[in-house]
């Protein structure tokens, strides 16, 4: 039962990550990219990591999907406006692609992954679980992160501010 | 869902982040639109979460899941800069077409 959800989920995963890449329009991306964030949530639930699934969905498809959505539509950006590439650029990176792929997955093949036992634990997703790590172990990355946002949000508001003439 | 660890082979997790992440690397090298580079530059990123989610549940710690946070901090950091920074190279140069944008290029 499992296997076919994920082997669905993963399918979906893939096909909408290749429409972000080669739809003409960039409203079509940004759509095709929530659909891709909506699958990777599945699989977030598939694993056990029920909270992360939750905060992916609110902080990806609901935060920065929207901020996406607005540039976009701000910008007026669509099909015609799309800038075009020659066809030997396309392919060429097309085959760069896939030859890191390659050598991602020969490197796979070639380490040994460390024999996990399957945990028998099933809550390690829940929010009492993260969040005790959060606030005991990582609690200096978090409180960090708390000014990262900060300059990130007058940083934006500086870049995105209409220059004085 | 406890099955699922046992159904599926941490081996197939690997494989489809590995994919998720060509495909975005792919987007970044064929679209000349800033917009969908920054995107694909997201779907790297998630790729990336995708295998941290993955270890951290078949070792049953969660310390990969608190990582996962500090990713999506900076993802959301980093898209927020970005596209302030996509909004002031449209007003000046009236495209996103990163052509357009050579002024530093050698």
């Amino acid at each position: 039962m499992s296997l076919y959800l994920f082997l669905t989920l993963a399918i979906l995963t893939i096909i909408s990550a290749l429409a972000v890449v080669f739809s003409k329009n960039p409203m079509y991306s940004v759509l095709w990219l929530i659909v891709c964030f909506f699958t990777i949530a599945g699989h977030y639930v598939l694993l056990n990591a029920q909270f992360l699934a939750i905060v992916h969905l609110i902080v990806y498809a609901g935060a920065i999907m929207v901020l996406f959505l607005f540039v976009v539509m701000l910008l007026n950006l669509n099909a015609d406006t799309e800038p075009h590439k020659s066809n030997l650029s396309k392919i060429a990176s097309a085959i760069a692609a896939g030859l890191f792929f390659v050598v991602l997955i020969a490197s796979m093949r070639a380490t040994e992954l460390g024999e996990f036992n399957l945990p028998n634990k099933t809550n390690i997703g829940f929010v009492e679980e993260v969040g005790k790590k959060l606030f005991t172990d990582f609690l200096l990355p978090f409180e960090i992160s708390s000014v990262l946002f900060l300059s990130a949000m007058i940083g934006s508001v500086l870049l995105a501010k209409k220059e004085k003439k | 869902m406890e099955n699922t660890l046992q159904a599926v082979p941490q081996n197939w997790y690997l494989v489809l982040s590995t994919l998720l992440f060509c495909i975005g690397i792919m987007g970044v090298l064929f679209r000349r639109n800033a917009i969908i580079i920054l995107m694909c530059i997201e779907l790297m990123l998630n790729s990336v979460n995708l295998l941290l989610v993955s270890f951290s549940a078949y070792s049953g710690n969660s310390d990969g899941q608190v990582f996962v946070f500090f990713i999506m901090v900076v993802a959301a950091a980093e898209v927020a800069v970005g596209l302030a920074l996509m909004m002031s190279i449209y007003r000046n140069a009236a495209s996103t077409d990163i052509n357009v944008l050579n002024k530093l290029k050698w």
